[in-house]
């Protein structure tokens, strides 16, 4: 990643960040709507800081720039699918973006630091898959300076632009200014999507100032240098363009109203289709997904008048904001049991109108933004697992969850006492194939990576639902257990779970979790996200006189020589 | 015998866990009981299945009357499960959590450590009665033959014990080693029990008796460590199994004694002075002194190994965590956590046996094996009391503990019985007169003819000083069924 000296560390504990924000809060952005291309400013208040103790100056962000941004790119998509095209552009003279603030990171906690990386990734992988998956095209233009964590927002656009005016440049110096990486998929993005030469790539990470014009292009480091008098009519131009080359369906954009929750004083959250349940004590939270509140829609026409209420958007935006809520707010707890109760049927008929409908926008968005939400879980530094009990309703789409889990319990036949709908999982045509996650295969196809014909022999069980022993024979879910057993099983794995290190379960879970091939994707949060997080502990960078500390001070790091 | 498939758990099982409304252990022990009389009647020669013998049957936890004595055949015992009593307000008494209240369930965090301990423990017992499976054959009375089948039941019992903890309390896991219990079996190789000294063979009866001094008694100590464990059904659980274990060991010291008394007899009748004119003491028929040391010394080092490694770890976590405590841990005056406490363990340094502080925590297995030592030394001094007043010159001696071992500091190096580290030549030339022979275990073998007579006394073991329950001499404590 990118940078830092010293703020105040105590408040970034003290504060519970939420995520929930709309235009009418931005500080740090705005859009201006010109048919089907969105010019996009970054234009940073340096007094807009998410905590007290630094200025977030020369468009440098922090967490609460990055919550906007990624509050942006979700409603081009939902409420402007108009847009084909998005220039993102900086609001300021002389300077794109300088990168993540470096006094912020300097006297973030570790975990802060950790989460905000891993919130800006995924937001950045979200702008660069738009084009992909929603015909959405992101152009960086870039005047002026645009180091670090800046020349990341452009890596992650679809196409860079860069004017010749013979001081702009892009430039990582992470490595040579502040003695850590430029951690937000910067090195990977080089080598691997714009695949520059190795030695070139190394050369270009150790200089401060960066590179500028033809050598830029030459590199590949952007795709296009302009003459400076012509920049922002050619950039003007190539949006045109490329909107005019799209083929995306558009159509009336919905809203995506406030997402109402309520926290209580326990820390228990509630929203209407996702229950989250703080158990304190034994450092566990349950997450309860209900399944559809109302028959699914008869037509697609009746999915857009539903709009934001629609049942999966619904689940998708709730969840996607417990987790995050999780993730920043509530560090101890470690464990992360989902549960859901509802009608398989009515999972399945909500799915199959999106499923039925794939050359609509709303349906096609939904879907792709159940396939993020998803991969947020995956990521998601918690042991997770997945109960599933009577009345559950794992089937299709919601089904995903328990492949995303570490482990899953089943219960297996009646339980004393208990007349809800017998356990059931049910698999549909989505799971295989609809919501690839980070290296690119399906969660079946990563849990079965050393069988692949199981995945084959389970596609002649789509539609049925499967009961715990046909289930567990499946392979769809770790254990299964019986009345007499459950309570006990359960209560010792989660009792068990909760005494391990929780950074040995981490490393663990994301080491098991993304089996198979690499992908940009997988080095981004493996390799690349992991070595940042070594830097990160160490003294070079983070000690008192290590560069992240000294930023600013006039000295550089006092590095220790010693090779490890 | 039982009708296996309408037991009635609750009235055919001593117990004073419930069992009646525990619906969960009841299912498990109704898979699992089938399996356990196969492995009984498979085990148990068909024609001591169907005798009717003087066993006593616990029936309840009460100091005063916990048994019962009666005729039962042996498959139709009534393995109870039984717990000592509940003490109230429990604590747990050592380690990280000692002063919490004690765990009636099991605690996650530790349930794989305690499921290996009772696992563990588990395999002991029914591995002795594979290993005495046929001494049957040739009990030297028929009093000796039920405190041999009264032993086996009760470590049958003690099995059960284990197996109501691992179906009560581990699940799924507790159900497969439940079964794994009686898939081991002693010497076996392709399963064998999971010590070494289980699957040793007790060829004969001198075997059998050191057996329960020496290899009861580290019984007994794990069962004391295990009685002071956080986890309260297992502490229960051992403190009365140990009630039982008494007995064992009882068999084992006056039988060894008897054998003793006899020797001593049979010398000075013949006006035999030397107890190392072996081939004289041996055309009598009773077992010569020399070879009942070389069997002490053989069973005692193999018990010490049962101890495990004199610094351990995996016993320092078991102590800290609480699921584990020392001999008698309550008298112990410290603060139960041994943070910064020594203790003194064996070690070598050169060819010299020392004594190195280490962290007392970590020497909880040594401080087991020496309380061992100090219990086993007891019923040697009252052995050597009885050549004492026959007035016969020899003495009885528990070995260095470097001696013959196969685990530990002192493990396959060649020490004598005195503690001195020897060349291979000594050894060789020594251990003959260190450890039993083949030529040994010849002579002992034919001693092994059996004596049903009621009242009637192999040649070389003096009879008992009192019946068991008080029975007379002549007593038919087995009513041998003859097919
Ligand atoms: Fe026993
Ligand atoms: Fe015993």
């Amino acid at each position: 990643m990118h940078a830092g000296a010293a703020c105040q560390g105590g408040a970034l504990v003290t504060k519970v960040i939420d995520f929930r924000t709309d235009p009418s809060r931005y500080r740090h952005w705005r859009v201006e709507y010109d048919g089907d291309v969105a010019n996009l400013y970054m234009d940073v208040d340096e007094n807009g800081g998410l905590f007290d103790g630094y200025l977030l100056k020369l468009n440098s962000y922090d967490l609460g720039v990055d919550i906007e941004l990624a509050d942006i790119v979700q409603r081009m998509r939902f409420e402007h699918p108009e847009v084909k095209v998005v220039v993102m552009r900086s609001g300021k003279d002389r300077v794109f973006c300088a990168g993540a603030n470096i006094r912020m990171l300097g006297g973030a906690s570790h975990a802060h630091k950790v989460n905000f990386c891993k919130f800006t990734n995924e937001t950045r992988n979200t702008f660069e898959a738009a084009e992909v998956d929603s015909g959405q095209k992101y152009i960086c233009a870039v005047k002026g300076s645009c180091a670090g964590g800046g020349y990341e927002l452009a890596l992650a656009c679809n196409y860079i632009m860069l004017t010749d005016d013979s001081t702009s440049s892009v430039a990582l110096p992470e490595v040579p200014l502040l003695a850590v990486l430029p951690g937000t998929g910067g090195l990977t993005r080089v080598t691997d999507k714009r695949k520059v030469r190795r030695d070139r790539a190394d050369v270009f990470c150790s200089i401060e100032e960066g590179v500028k014009g033809k050598r830029a292009l030459d590199w590949r480091l952007v795709d296009e240098v302009v003459p400076n008098a012509t920049f922002d009519e050619t950039v003007d131009q190539r949006a045109k363009e490329f909107a005019a080359a799209s083929s995306k369906p558009t159509g009336k954009g919905i809203a995506l109203g406030p997402l109402e929750r309520t926290i209580a004083d326990d820390g228990s959250v509630t929203y209407s289709l996702v229950e989250v349940d703080v158990e304190r004590d034994s450092r566990k939270v349950t997450i309860t997904l209900k399944g559809p509140d109302a028959p699914a829609p008869s037509s697609i026409e009746q999915l857009h008048a539903q709009g934001d209420q629609s049942y999966l958007l619904r689940l998708a935006r709730e969840l996607d904001d417990a987790i995050l809520h999780l993730r920043l707010n509530e560090a101890e707890l470690g464990l992360v049991v989902f549960r859901s109760q509802g009608d398989p049927e009515a999972v399945l008929a909500h799915e199959k109108l999106l499923t039925d409908n794939e050359g609509d926008w709303l349906a096609r968005e939904i879907l792709q933004f159940w396939k993020r939400v998803l991969k947020r879980v995956d990521v998601t530094s918690r042991s997770l697992v997945a109960l599933v009990e009577h009345g559950s309703c794992f089937a299709g789409v919601l089904a995903e969850i328990l492949w995303a889990v570490d482990r899953s319990y089943m219960m297996e036949g009646e339980f004393e006492g208990d007349n809800r709908p017998i356990a059931t999982v049910t698999l549909s045509d989505v799971n295989f194939g609809r919501f690839p996650m980070a290296n690119d295969l399906t969660r079946l196809q990563t849990r079965f990576l050393g069988e692949p014909g199981a995945v084959e022999a389970l596609k002649g069980k789509i539609g049925e639902p499967l009961e715990a022993e046909d289930a567990n024979a499946a392979g769809l879910v770790t254990e299964i257990f019986d009345d007499i057993d459950w309570d006990d099983e359960i209560r010792i794995f989660m009792e068990e779970r909760a005494s391990f290190s929780p950074d040995a379960m981490t490393a663990m879970e994301a080491n098991l979790r993304f089996a198979g091939p690499e992908t940009m994707e997988t080095r981004i949060f493996g390799r690349l996200t992991a070595w940042q997080n070594w830097i990160f502990q160490r003294p070079n960078a983070v000690g008192p006189d290590g560069a992240l500390k000294r930023y600013g001070s006039g000295v550089r790091g006092d590095y220790n020589m010693e090779r490890v | 015998m039982i009708d296996l498939m309408n037991v009635s758990y609750d009235t055919q099982i001593p117990n004073n866990v419930g069992l009646s409304s525990d619906k969960r252990v009841l299912k498990a022990l109704e898979k699992w009981h089938p399996g356990y009389i196969n492995w009984w009647n498979d085990l148990i020669p068909e024609n001591f299945q169907q005798s009717l013998v003087y066993l006593r049957t616990a029936v309840s936890v009460d100091p005063k009357g916990w048994a019962k004595f009666d005729y039962v055949k042996m498959p139709e015992y009534r393995w109870g499960v039984l717990l000592a009593p509940h003490v109230e307000d429990r604590k747990i008494p050592c380690g990280e959590h000692a002063g919490q209240p004690a765990w009636q369930e099991v605690p996650g965090e530790y349930r794989n450590m305690l499921k290996r301990l009772i696992v563990i423990q588990g395999d002991t017992e029914p591995a002795s009665v594979e290993q005495q499976k046929f001494l049957g054959r040739t009990a030297p009375s028929l009093y000796d033959m039920r405190n041999l089948f009264q032993v086996n039941v009760e470590e049958g019992r003690h099995l059960w014990a284990m197996v109501y903890l691992l179906h009560k309390y581990f699940g799924k896991d507790g159900r497969e080693e439940a079964d794994d219990l009686l898939r081991r079996s002693s010497g076996s190789e392709e399963a064998p029990r999971m010590l070494g000294a289980f699957n040793e063979a007790t060829p004969d009866w001198l075997s059998f008796f050191m057996f329960t001094y020496f290899t009861d008694r580290d019984g007994k100590m794990q069962l004391e460590s295990l009685a002071q464990s956080g986890f309260d059904p297992l502490s229960r659980t051992c403190r009365f199994m140990l009630t039982e274990e008494a007995h064992h060991m009882f068999v084992g010291e006056t039988g060894v004694g008897r054998i003793i008394e006899r020797t001593c007899q049979v010398m000075k009748e013949n006006g035999i002075e030397d107890p190392y004119d072996v081939d004289r003491i041996r055309s009598y028929g009773v077992l010569d002194l020399p070879t009942v040391q070389k069997k002490l010394n053989l069973h005692y080092t193999l018990s010490l190994d049962l101890f495990g490694q004199e610094v351990s770890t995996n016993a320092a976590n078991a102590f800290n965590a609480g699921i584990k405590g020392r001999y008698m841990e309550h008298r112990i005056d410290d603060d139960h956590k041994l943070v910064n406490d020594t203790y003194s363990v064996c070690d070598l340094e050169g060819d010299a046996v020392v004594r190195r502080d280490v962290p007392a925590l970590t020497a909880i297995n040594m401080r087991l094996r020496d309380d061992y030592s100090r219990d086993a030394s007891g019923g040697v001094g009252r052995w050597n009391k009885i050549l004492e007043k026959a007035g016969v010159a020899f003495e009885l001696k528990l070995p260095h503990e470097a001696f013959n071992r196969k685990i530990g500091v002192f493990a396959n190096k060649e020490f004598n019985p005195e503690g001195k580290l020897v060349s291979g030549a000594e050894y060789d030339a020594g251990v003959k007169n260190w450890l039993p022979t083949h030529a040994d275990g010849d002579y002992i073998q034919s001693l092994m003819v059996p004596e049903y007579e009621p009242g009637k006394y192999a040649g070389w073991i003096a009879p008992p000083k009192v019946g068991i329950d008080n029975k007379p001499g002549d007593f038919e404590y087995v009513k041998l069924h003859m097919a």
